[in-house]
């Protein structure tokens, strides 16, 4: 099924006219940005010198850290009152990320979630529970306008309280449901102890974390539904950017919206079709956020031939990231980070070791802590306040729960050199 | 004025619509609701009975146990197709409250929104920060819903992680606020503690406030304290979610009468009272598809005021909510029944379900929630850590039942007080 | 003050929950000639904390301290108990009745009575107390 069967299987001379088209008028727009001037002038390069697809090779990168550094509203291409939405990412010191959305960029948002859900067999008829975050997250949001565009009956369930959502999955008669892979093997795990059947369930979206072939076999037997890929992240307006058709054999990145590079993540150089390297995506269409050659940091290959969908060609799933980043229960944290949160706090100092692990098939963090002497009182409520602070502090500033031990003097490693107090030890994961 | 027509329409001209929309509303019921159906019979009312605006109160009531009792989707009057939305709030025991949404549920809820939003004073270039829940209670999406529609720039910032908020606030040049009143009174606070006035350092000038109750003292302090406007707004869940607020006058909340026919009642006798006298609100909301709602009993206590406003609005007012009729607390926003409290006790078996307290006070400028409960003796052990285990245990069944964290004490067999008859369970230290 | 007398230090070493931990302590003090007069754990999440009175405080915290472990000093009261039905309720009444709230205890009956440990919200007041009903309370001395 289509949504917009124009738009999604426009092909050849078409699609390059269109994409050629689109990529001017955003090169242009970006313009209005003034680190896109000096990034521009710096490189040489001016919006007219796009006269063809490749010479989109000529433009400068984007980095995550350029869009940061230009808080709050320093990457912002429309007058402010054409804002009509902000998100914000977690930053990896102090300032989030913002991201900001014209009326228009949340219609096209919309859109191609829409064009997702039909893609998938999602109609009005359906019952979708969006088990995903809420709020400043983009998950939450950008897939229940989605749900509401095709007019399905959207649960905006939100995240927690497990129990309650596998009841509303009978009581509701739900059909299909959107969460973090890892939420999906808990909540089958938490459905067979209550005895919950989950009948009505035919159909899992997941994304916000990467997850292999064989997790896919677990989901569609345990859970029955049929398991579907979603890529996508609050730069390039939020989830949803590229997703899987029923043939399971790679992701559509909406090739009107967005224009996909694949280089070489330590030469800068485009690798050709089919070669593994790291995704770099022009959006084609953003208007309030433009982003030139912006790269994702995420490890992918281009399927060179064309989807017996009839949507073109498509994106490999994700099979790793050019950087440390590592993806928490679909929340996606630098070690850096957590290291900044727990050297502020005084009593925790600097020996201190995270683990990640995956247990029960959810992410679990530990945090093992050599307190202070100084700041041992000998009260057993102060050890325990300890651990509730520096839980607390991880909550707060990365939204992520932990599990704090305190552990003796002298226990943890001590590193010469670069430190590495975070270690993830959940194996193959991608 | 967002919608003038609406807002405007001569007392006589709204009289017939509420009439005609009643009128329409009750063939619906009559015919296509098959709980109606049999409440007009019982009741002994036959739609065509109703001949004026007044003959409303020949139709029986709606209480929140035929929500419970009719759980998840019996009084539904649209189909899954029709339907697009979901929200469910806890319940008085057990199951939860599910209230459905057909588009044009969303479009009324939306449009009423919009129209008390730009009462409030808000338009295009405000940038509203929206610190209620977001999810499956209605006050994050309905007010997210509302300020997109006036074409306001949102910032869904939902609850928790205040010195962030304060942040975004400054730096994303918020100017109005929704949440309830004891957070921007935790927010002030919060800012003060990192150097920052709301008054001098940002842009804020309005805060929409509700969910929970407070006075006119807390007006006048925040409003002081703040250097803004704040302005009260009603609405439950089961009316579709926050719907209604005062305007710049201040002087009561604007019902639109379009969309909803409040009546007060005397909850003893359910007997109607007139306009001015303290009674039990009763909802009537005239265009709802999904989940109708005819003569609902709110439970709230408050003053009807159908005085024309200064504002030119011409929709009847209610004044502030003063109290319950039944024992309801309201904790951060959340309703709590003690009955549900009992309920979710009851499932453990670790602790005597029945013998239970609840204390809720407010330290600093939020809500808290003590419950007692005593252990049942065969569960007690003498490891501290068996012990920590159960409380954490109690602890995760409320909050998974009630949505709202509570603290817990686990007490000795037998320490709690025993009560003859309806239990006074509730101790409730707040001022508002 | 006259009360300063009667607070007596009390060793807290924090140990983590695992096999050995006890057995290490015991011998380093052991190995210094630290006699342990009194002695309890109270346990947690994962980790416990040992208190113990010991004949040279001082000692004992270098000692443990040296071999890495963490230890600190709390001021705790000891009190003089008959040894016989009713001694404890003696001491918890006048405590009670003062409304000064017993964070912890334990306790040891030795050649020369029973002694009861107690760690108070206030502690000066507790003396005072205790002294004011006719109580014994321990001297400091005798720990150090």
């Amino acid at each position: 099924m289509f949504w917009n069967r124009e738009m999604e299987t426009i092909s050849g001379e078409d699609l390059e006219a269109l994409q050629l088209s689109r990529l001017k008028w955003t090169v242009h727009h970006s313009q209005n940005v003034e680190f896109y001037r000096r990034k521009f002038r710096d490189a040489g390069v001016t919006p007219d010198d796009i006269k063809t697809l490749d010479d989109v090779e000529k433009l400068p990168f984007t980095y995550k850290k350029e869009l940061r550094d230009a808080y709050p509203f320093g990457n912002i291409a429309v007058p402010m009152k054409q804002v009509v939405r902000i998100h914000t990412t977690s930053g990896t010191t102090g300032k989030p990320t913002v991201v900001s959305y014209t009326r228009q960029d949340l219609d096209n948002w919309s859109e191609l979630i829409a064009r997702n859900l039909t893609m998938i067999g999602l109609t009005d008829e359906d019952v979708f529970q969006n088990a995903v975050n809420y709020g400043l997250f983009t998950g939450g949001l950008g897939f229940h306008y989605g749900g509401e565009k095709i007019g399905a009956t959207v649960i905006p369930s939100a995240t927690g309280n497990t129990k309650r959502q596998i009841e509303m999955i009978d009581d509701f008669g739900v059909t299909a449901i959107h969460c973090t892979p890892s939420y999906g093997m808990h909540l089958v795990e938490v459905a067979e102890e209550m005895g919950a059947s989950l009948d009505s369930l035919r159909i899992g979206i997941f994304g916000a974390e990467p997850w292999s072939e064989n997790m896919r076999k677990e989901l569609e037997t345990r859970l029955g539904v049929e398991a579907f890929d979603s890529y996508g992240m609050s730069e390039m307006y939020g989830p949803g950017a590229a997703f899987e058709c029923p043939e399971h054999d790679g992701l559509h990145l909406w090739h009107d919206f967005y224009f996909a590079e694949i280089i070489d993540p330590e030469t800068g150089e485009r690798l050709p079709d089919g070669e593994k390297g790291e995704l770099v995506i022009t959006p084609l269409v953003k208007e309030a956020m433009p982003l030139v050659r912006y790269r994702t940091g995420d490890i992918t290959r281009i399927i060179p031939d064309d989807c017996p969908c009839g949507r073109g060609r498509r994106l490999a799933r994700i099979s790793g990231r050019a950087d440390d980043m590592l993806v928490i229960r679909g929340i996606n944290v630098f070690p850096s980070q957590i290291e900044h949160t727990l050297l502020s706090i005084p009593e925790v100092g600097d020996q201190f070791m995270v683990y990640v692990d995956r247990i029960n098939h959810l992410d679990e963090m530990t945090i093992e802590v050599e307190m202070n002497r100084e700041s041992f009182s000998g009260e057993l409520a102060d050890l325990a306040g300890l651990q509730r602070k520096v839980a607390g502090a991880i909550k707060e500033s990365l939204n992520l729960r932990t599990t704090v031990k305190l552990v003796a003097l002298g226990s943890l490693p001590r590193f010469e050199g670069k430190a590495r107090h975070v270690v993830d030890r959940r194996g193959e994961i991608w | 004025m967002w919608d003038p027509r609406a807002e405007e329409m001569p007392a006589t001209e709204l009289k017939r619509l509420q009439y005609r929309l009643l009128k329409t509303l009750v063939y619906r019921l009559y015919s296509f609701s098959d709980f109606y159906h049999a409440r007009m019979r019982e009741a002994n009312v036959h739609p065509d009975d109703i001949r004026t605006l007044a003959d409303i109160t020949r139709l029986p009531f709606m209480y929140k146990r035929d929500l419970r009792d009719n759980y998840p989707d019996h009084l539904f009057t649209a189909t899954q197709d029709e339907l697009v939305r979901y929200h469910v709030s806890s319940g008085t025991t057990g199951k939860p409250t599910v209230v459905g949404y057909t588009a044009n549920d969303l479009e009324n809820w939306t449009a009423s929104l919009a129209r008390s939003l730009t009462a409030c004073g808000l338009g295009r270039g405000d940038v509203m920060q929206v610190s209620y829940g977001y999810g499956l209670f209605t006050g994050g999406l309905g007010m997210h819903y509302g300020a997109e529609r006036i074409g306001a720039t949102v910032l869904p910032s939902s609850t928790g992680n205040t010195e962030r908020q304060i942040e975004l606030m400054q730096d994303l040049h918020v100017t109005a606020i929704a949440c309830t009143p004891s957070y921007l009174v935790h927010i002030g606070e919060t800012a003060e503690k990192m150097g920052v006035s709301i008054r001098d350092d940002t842009d804020l000038r309005i805060g929409v406030l509700g969910a929970e109750p407070w006075s006119e003292a807390m007006r006048t302090k925040l409003q002081d304290a703040l250097g803004i406007r704040v302005y009260d707004i009603y609405g439950t869940s089961e009316l579709s979610g926050p719907m209604f607020t005062e305007c710049t006058e201040q002087n009561g909340i604007h019902l639109w009468g379009d969309l909803a026919y409040p009546e007060i009642i005397d909850p003893e006798t359910g007997e109607s009272l007139p306009a001015g006298e303290k009674g039990e609100l009763v909802m009537t909301v005239l265009k709802k598809e999904a989940l109708p709602m005819i003569r609902y009993r709110v439970g709230d206590v408050t003053v009807l005021n159908d005085e024309p406003c200064a504002c030119g609005r011409t929709s009847p007012r209610i004044m502030r909510i003063q109290g319950r009729v039944d024992d309801m607390l309201i904790v951060r926003g959340i309703n709590v029944f003690p009955s549900q409290v009992e309920h979710a006790l009851m499932e453990i078996p670790e602790v005597v379900g029945s013998a239970f307290q609840i204390e809720v006070d407010r330290k600093g400028a939020l809500d808290s929630m003590l419950v007692r409960v005593e252990m049942s003796p065969e569960a007690f052990s003498d490891k501290i850590t068996d012990l920590m285990q159960i409380r954490g245990k109690v602890a995760h069944t409320l909050k998974s039942s009630l949505n709202v964290a509570a603290q817990v004490e686990l007490m000795a067999p037998g320490a709690l007080p025993r009560f003859e008859g309806k239990a006074q369970r509730v101790i409730d230290r707040r001022v508002y | 003050m006259a009360e300063k007398k009667y607070l007596i230090k009390q060793i807290s070493i924090f140990s983590e929950n695992k096999p050995g931990r006890l057995a290490a302590i015991a011998k380093a003090l052991q190995e210094a000639g630290v006699n342990i007069l009194a002695f309890s754990i109270a346990e947690a999440n994962g980790f416990g904390v040992v208190r113990a009175l010991v004949n040279k405080p001082d000692l004992a915290h270098t000692t443990l301290t040296d071999i890495g472990f963490m230890v600190s000093f709390t001021d705790v009261i000891a009190v003089a108990m008959r040894d016989e039905p009713g001694g404890l309720f003696e001491i918890a009444r006048i405590l009670g009745e003062a409304g000064i709230n017993i964070e912890y205890s334990y306790a040891y009956s030795g050649k020369d009575g029973a002694v009861l440990i107690l760690r108070v919200d206030q502690v000066e007041e507790g003396v005072e107390k205790i002294l004011a009903a006719g109580g014994t309370l321990l001297d400091v001395s005798l720990f150090q």
